[in-house]
């Protein structure tokens, strides 16, 4: 479904956060913001719901944790048993400190991979993708907001303007 | 200008009474003849059944004290046991003395590190800070004074204080150069007076930069604040090595000092977060908001967890190498004071790591006091078990003489540290990054 919106430039990210709050308060739905690095709090400004990655960082963690205790019991309990340093593996838990480093390190690696994976999968982003920004300075100097045009361009156009927008354009666009 | 409330005046003051009452009570009950103690070990195996009747007979090889592993006679034994029961009070005395002068020293490192690294959010804070530091000179004269009492043979804290020992152990008289009762109370003057001064100086320079009108005062405090963490470095480990390692005079662990700093760190800074947040909620410090309790909730997390690393490193190398004069220190601890020594981790690691892991709970004030009260806790089972089975080995509890002396010392504490927060203002005004900390927000 192709809707027109409008796309205001800005060259700062201070008079970027002002203009969202003041767009914000204007009652509009703003569409999207495309920055050239992340801005501090303009995800609140914006009022996007809060993350849930943690919830997933703590679940995959977990999960590497589970990982570890049954690779390394496996491994080193079950598979091919040695006698290390006078401490023969007979059980798990008898030699369990020996096995804490890998039960931590498998905890953060799991956390942390499937984590950025998460992210990269929620946000869209995959190999060879076509970007998604606008326009090009997005990835240099300028900061673009989106809003979604219902037949009240003037009225948009005024108050981007006032914004302190250096550039205010149309276009047509399939949003999701 | 806050002024203490009468309340918690009145509550410190009843707690020092009590808790001195109990402790005096605790030195008197202790057993004064051999037969006493006798008497005294034989009730307590009535109540429990008997567990020490074994003990007696097999060979002592996990007892430190002991140069070479032999089976004691039962009279060595009784002789033993009537040491550790009179050593009891003692030692509980000391953790609890050791422990609030920790949370003070503790502090001052943090208030330290925030000076040097001119930090931007905690300017707010510093007067809190300071408070806490207040109590590091009652708190490490009373530490000296034990110490003092120790080497003038009060008591047997210090097994290698006594030339007996020294005199049938080639160990100790190899270490002689170092662990002698002259050096060690020199170290130990020295150390205190680095701090105190430290302390004293740059609260003075603090207070001076609110009338000033320059930044000289703060600039001052910087440079020293930054060579007050290098001799805090370095007197920190000493002192770890002589205040509590060497009760155990054969044992020794190199990361012994971070592993010690560690608990005080995080000791220092919940305390920090606990009486911001009392001052608080009597509506004071209106500029502290919750993002700075996040931050010192962040620092109670991630100490936490530093520690944790540090208790597992000592350990797991010691555990795999298994060297015996090394591996006697964790053997006494698992065998004699296991649910202590578990319980500790318990409650250092697990609930903290459990309880702070949600960015949102660090911002709920009562849950960061919940969390902080079992931080606290904990970290007061670990300066015991440091302390105590090398003191009073199979004899311990956790009873009148110990609750009294952690009562004693919660409330001179208390009221030290509010009596200090009430003589200044709560809000530094001419610190430069005021402006910074009153907008802190994450």
């Amino acid at each position: 479904m192709a809707s027109k919106v409008i796309q205001a430039y800005y060259n700062d990210d201070d008079i970027l956060m002002h203009a969202v709050k003041k767009v914000k308060a204007a009652k509009h739905h703003i569409e999207e913001v495309y920055c050239p690095f992340p801005v501090h709090g303009l995800d609140k400004a914006m009022g996007l719901a809060p993350t849930r990655i943690a919830i997933t960082a703590f679940m995959y963690g977990c999960v590497g944790l589970i990982v570890a205790v049954l690779m390394m019991n496996f491994i080193m309990i079950k598979d091919w048993p040695q006698d290390i340093g006078g401490k023969p593996s007979f059980s798990y838990i008898q030699n369990m400190p020996a096995f804490v480093p890998i039960m931590f390190e498998l905890t953060v690696f799991f956390a942390a991979h499937l984590m950025v994976i998460t992210f990269y999968l929620r946000s869209r982003l995959w190999p060879f993708k076509e970007a998604e920004n606008p326009d090009p300075r997005t990835t240099d100097d300028h900061f673009v907001m989106e809003i979604e045009v219902h037949g009240n361009e003037k009225e948009l156009t005024d108050l981007l303007s006032e914004t302190g927008a250096v550039e205010i354009n149309f276009a047509e666009k399939n949003l999701h | 200008m806050y002024t203490v409330s009468n309340r918690l005046k009145m509550g410190a003051i009843i707690m020092m009474v009590v808790g001195a009452l109990l402790t005096a009570y605790g030195f008197f009950s202790a057993p004064s003849t051999i037969e006493a103690a006798k008497e005294m070990v034989a009730a307590h195996d009535d109540g429990h059944g008997s567990g020490h009747a074994e003990e007696a007979a097999h060979p002592m090889a996990a007892d430190n004290h002991e140069t070479e592993a032999h089976t004691m006679t039962e009279a060595e034994h009784d002789e033993h046991v009537f040491h550790q029961l009179r050593n009891k009070p003692w030692a509980a005395l000391y953790v609890a003395a050791f422990f609030f002068f920790m949370i003070s020293l503790g502090a001052l490192a943090f208030y330290a590190i925030q000076r040097a690294a001119q930090a931007g959010w905690s300017p707010l804070l510093f007067r809190v800070m300071e408070g806490i530091t207040s109590y590091i000179v009652p708190g490490g004269i009373i530490v000296f004074i034990i110490l003092l009492l120790s080497v003038m043979h009060m008591n047997h804290l210090f097994v290698w204080m006594d030339p007996d020992v020294v005199a049938h152990d080639p160990i100790l008289q190899g270490k002689k150069g170092y662990l002698n009762t002259t050096f060690f109370l020199i170290r130990a003057l020295i150390f205190l007076a680095g701090w105190i001064g430290y302390r004293e100086y740059s609260r003075k320079l603090s207070l001076a930069q609110d009338e000033s009108d320059d930044n000289s005062n703060f600039k001052l405090n910087f440079r020293i604040s930054a060579a007050f963490l290098v001799f805090y470095l370095i007197s920190e480990s000493i002192m770890s090595w002589d205040w509590i390692m060497s009760v155990d005079p054969h044992w020794f662990s190199t990361l012994f000092g971070w592993y010690v700093f560690a608990s005080m760190f995080v000791s220092g800074i919940t305390v920090i977060a606990m009486v911001t947040i009392y001052l608080k909620s009597k509506g004071h410090l209106k500029d502290v908001n919750d993002s700075h309790i996040h931050d010192l909730a962040k620092f109670m997390f991630g100490i936490s967890i530093f520690w944790t690393y540090l208790w597992f490193s000592q350990f797991m190398l010691i555990w795999y190498a298994n060297i015996p004069e090394e591996v006697t220190y964790y053997v006494t601890r698992i065998q004699d004071y296991n649910l202590p020594f578990f319980g500790m981790v318990a409650m250092n690691f697990l609930f903290p790591v459990l309880l702070l892991m949600n960015s949102d709970y660090k911002r709920i004030n009562w849950f960061v006091i919940m969390a902080g009260i079992v931080i606290l806790a904990g970290h007061y089972m670990d300066i015991y078990n440091m302390i105590i089975p090398s003191t009073v080995g199979t004899q311990w509890s956790i009873g009148i003489p110990e609750i009294g002396a952690i009562l004693l010392f919660a409330g001179l504490f208390i009221f030290w540290i509010f009596r200090a927060l009430g003589s200044a203002p709560l809000q530094p005004k001419r610190n430069p990054f005021i402006e910074e900390s009153k907008h802190f927000h994450y």
